[in-house]
């Protein structure tokens, strides 16, 4: 075996990984679909697409550059605000309100990345975190043009590119808010199959070594960060747009710490985690919480303590693949 | 693959239509949405229980239909109000929404009650702006302009000139600043010194000194419920319950709920409120009577009897209308509406549709062992101050 054919082997291994497997092509069908078969459930499936994104945009961070953070939400309420705030002023195009969102998040994260860049794993921690309680108290301070604590209303919210009505329409919302995700998700994709996407995850792997064979580890890792928080803007940007207030909830601790919850209940490092995750515990929050509103916490609790012991590093979907590898296993036996 | 997922949504969809009781013309529905999880938990529970027990008390059955209370926890979060709301409506097919424990979680829902046309009886969010966002809502708890107006009449009544105003940094905080100073100032009092504390950190100590070394007449103080512990705490620490220093404020800080825990600190605050557990009338026993039966442990607070009087007033609505429920109608009905509730008198005001009520001014005594807001005077009639100004 010569030198040529194992780089060849490389690039078709790699190749097939950044091809699309079956299961996401059902999926995304199964997604479109469910504009048409599930109108009664529009509402929840639009929060779960917008999580799921917010939860991509952590996972970029987290499951491909290894950086940790409890205070994603800092981006995702920013977006929101700059979102509503353009919308009001300016224009109320979607579309144009995600842009402007998606660059201002991005620019904020730019900035910060510079603070959270510096330091391990547990002072990322608490930067991120300070990041986020300080543009908690930005928000909450500047009442004047965010409204505090009462909450920022009066976004109008136009057709898309002007044909397209979303407000009061469940169903176009959710259309177009996943259309949105699906055009995000694409990009990731692209992004975490490309070569910058792989020196990430050497960085991960090892920063030492990942420097000595020539990848300017910072450089990657503060595009990645602007990147995550840009996806985090446009995430909060679409709960905006679906939800006519923008309230200091948007960039609490609270949300931070959910979003993390759901990456790790639906696994790290797929892209498909947070989607997995949130709809996990948008859909037990529902429905456990429609049976007993006080306690669905405590089951929520009690599937991140099992999903801690049995299935760390894809979450949930680690268990399927568990139950799948035994089923082919069966097979493979005679 | 692909033809099994479609199967799986084709089940859902036809269990989600399923779900739909065919006697649906027979039940109105009331959703209650509250939050039952996060920081404001207390609020929905109050909010909940008050609500069961009226029904519980007065039957489910209303003009020849039958009641049903949906409960739906929003955590406090506006997009899952708002999110649920619809659902409820589009789903459950409510012909009520009620409930509402903060501001937001009112404003993200008002579009959707006007784009529906359904009553939404807002239960506890207290900020004056909420019932202009659409012309379907209903207040049955109060305004924050209410208690501080009040209050700030009663002190310049009462020989209080100086006072200093110590309120949470949030929006509400700052109403609640802003109508005492404004009330105050025209009524010939001078607030000498504004400060405002921290939502996240309420350490009080520092700004308690300042307070002693400005020798106010009076303290004036707005604290979300529970907090206010921890400033009496620190008030009696710093030796300001000696120096003459009064403590006042509108009702949030001596909250029913959570007082018996307050401690000795806490005796002789005066504050102005809509309600307050030992309120003196035979309506009231009865009403904490049954409350405390129903929940042990707990003691209604100003938020449950917003609960309580709402699920009433839609009753009243209902039984206006003949079981109709056309929103319009309804709101008709609900308009000028006036009733003996556990707090006392009260009415709906046909031209704001908000909550027109006794507020009274209690201080903070011991009774059998534990500690009550004791009424010992009472303002009749009074309207959302902030609305009232407007025009």
């Amino acid at each position: 075996m010569n030198t040529g054919n194992t780089v060849q082997d490389s690039v078709t291994a790699l190749k097939k990984k950044r091809a699309w497997h079956w299961l996401e092509y059902v999926f995304w069908l199964a997604a479109a679909a469910s504009v048409f078969l599930l109108p009664s459930q529009h509402a929840l499936l639009t929060q779960i697409a917008i999580w799921s994104l917010f939860a991509l945009s952590l996972d970029l961070l987290l499951g491909y550059a290894g950086i940790v953070s409890l205070g994603h939400a800092a981006y995702f309420g920013f977006g929101a605000y700059v979102a509503a705030l353009f919308a009001i002023n300016f224009t109320g195009e979607p579309i144009t309100g995600l842009i402007v969102a998606g660059i201002a998040a991005g620019l904020l994260g730019l900035a910060t990345s510079l603070l959270v860049l510096r330091g391990t794993d547990l002072t990322r921690l608490m930067v991120t975190l300070g990041i986020a309680l300080v543009m908690y108290e930005i928000a909450n301070q500047m009442s004047w043009l965010t409204g505090g604590a009462d909450g920022l209303t009066g976004m109008p919210v136009n057709p898309v590119l002007g044909i397209f009505p979303i407000y009061f329409r469940p169903a176009n919302s959710y259309a177009y808010v996943l259309i949105v995700c699906f055009v995000l998700f694409f990009v990731a994709k692209r992004i975490v199959h490309s070569p910058f996407g792989y020196s990430l995850r050497a960085i991960k792997g090892n920063p030492l070594r990942a420097s000595s064979i020539g990848i300017p580890n910072n450089l990657r890792l503060i595009a990645v960060y602007t990147i995550a928080a840009s996806y985090a803007g446009i995430a909060g940007a679409l709960l905006a747009q679906t939800t006519p207030v923008v309230s200091l909830t948007y960039i609490d601790f609270q949300r931070s710490a959910d979003v993390l919850l759901m990456l790790i209940i639906g696994g790290t490092g797929y892209l498909y985690g947070g989607v997995v995750g949130s709809a996990l515990f948008l859909v037990a929050q529902k429905f456990i919480g429609n049976i007993t509103p006080q306690y669905w916490e405590f089951w929520i609790g009690f599937a991140l303590v099992v999903i801690a012991l049995f299935a760390r590093d894809r979450g949930v979907f680690s268990i399927f693949e568990r139950i799948l590898g035994a089923l082919r296993n069966d097979k493979a036996k005679p | 693959m692909l033809r099994r997922s479609f199967l799986a949504a084709l089940a859902a969809t036809a269990l989600a239509a399923g779900s739909v009781p065919a006697a649906a013309q027979e039940t109105v529905k009331i959703g209650l949405i509250i939050p039952l999880t996060g920081p404001f938990t207390t609020t929905g529970k109050q909010l909940e229980a008050a609500a069961r027990l009226y029904m519980q008390q007065n039957g489910t059955t209303v003009a020849g239909k039958k009641i049903e209370l949906i409960v739906r926890d929003d955590a406090g979060r506006a997009e899952n109000t708002a999110r649920i709301a619809g659902e409820l409506i589009q789903n459950d097919k409510v012909s009520f929404l009620a409930g509402f424990g903060l501001t937001p979680l009112a404003m993200a829902t008002a579009p959707i009650a006007t784009n529906s046309k359904i009553p939404m009886v807002v239960m506890m969010a207290g900020t004056s702006i909420i019932t202009e966002r659409s012309p379907y809502i209903v207040r049955t708890s109060f305004t924050l302009g209410q208690s501080a107006v009040i209050i700030a009449d009663w002190a310049a009544q009462n020989k209080i000139k100086k006072v200093v105003t110590l309120v949470t940094d949030y929006a509400p905080g700052h109403d609640a600043e802003k109508s005492f100073v404004d009330q105050f100032k025209s009524k010939g009092g001078e607030t000498v010194e504004s400060l405002r504390v921290p939502i996240q950190n309420p350490d009080f100590a520092p700004f308690l000194q300042r307070v002693l070394d400005a020798k106010p007449d009076a303290l004036y103080v707005f604290t979300p419920s529970g907090v206010g512990a921890i400033l009496m705490k620190q008030f009696v620490e710093r030796g300001l319950d000696k120096s003459g220093i009064r403590l006042i404020g509108p009702g949030d800080i001596t909250d029913d709920d959570v007082l018996p825990g307050f401690g000795d600190a806490a005796i002789g605050v005066v504050t102005a409120h809509n309600y307050s557990t030992d309120h003196p009338s035979a309506k009231n026993k009865e009403y904490v009577a049954a409350f405390k039966k129903a929940n042990p442990g707990m003691r209604p607070n100003f938020a449950s009897v917003g609960g309580y009087d709402g699920i009433h007033l839609i009753y009243e609505a209902l039984k206006k209308t003949g079981g109709k429920t056309d929103g319009d109608a309804l709101l008709t009905a609900m308009k000028g509406h006036k009733w003996e509730s556990p707090r006392g008198p009260i009415s709906i005001d046909p031209e704001t549709r908000d909550i027109v009520q006794t507020i009274y001014i209690r201080r903070v005594e011991k009774k059998n062992g534990e500690l009550y807001n004791v009424e010992f005077a009472s303002f009749p009639d009074v309207k959302d101050p902030v609305k009232a100004q407007k025009k």
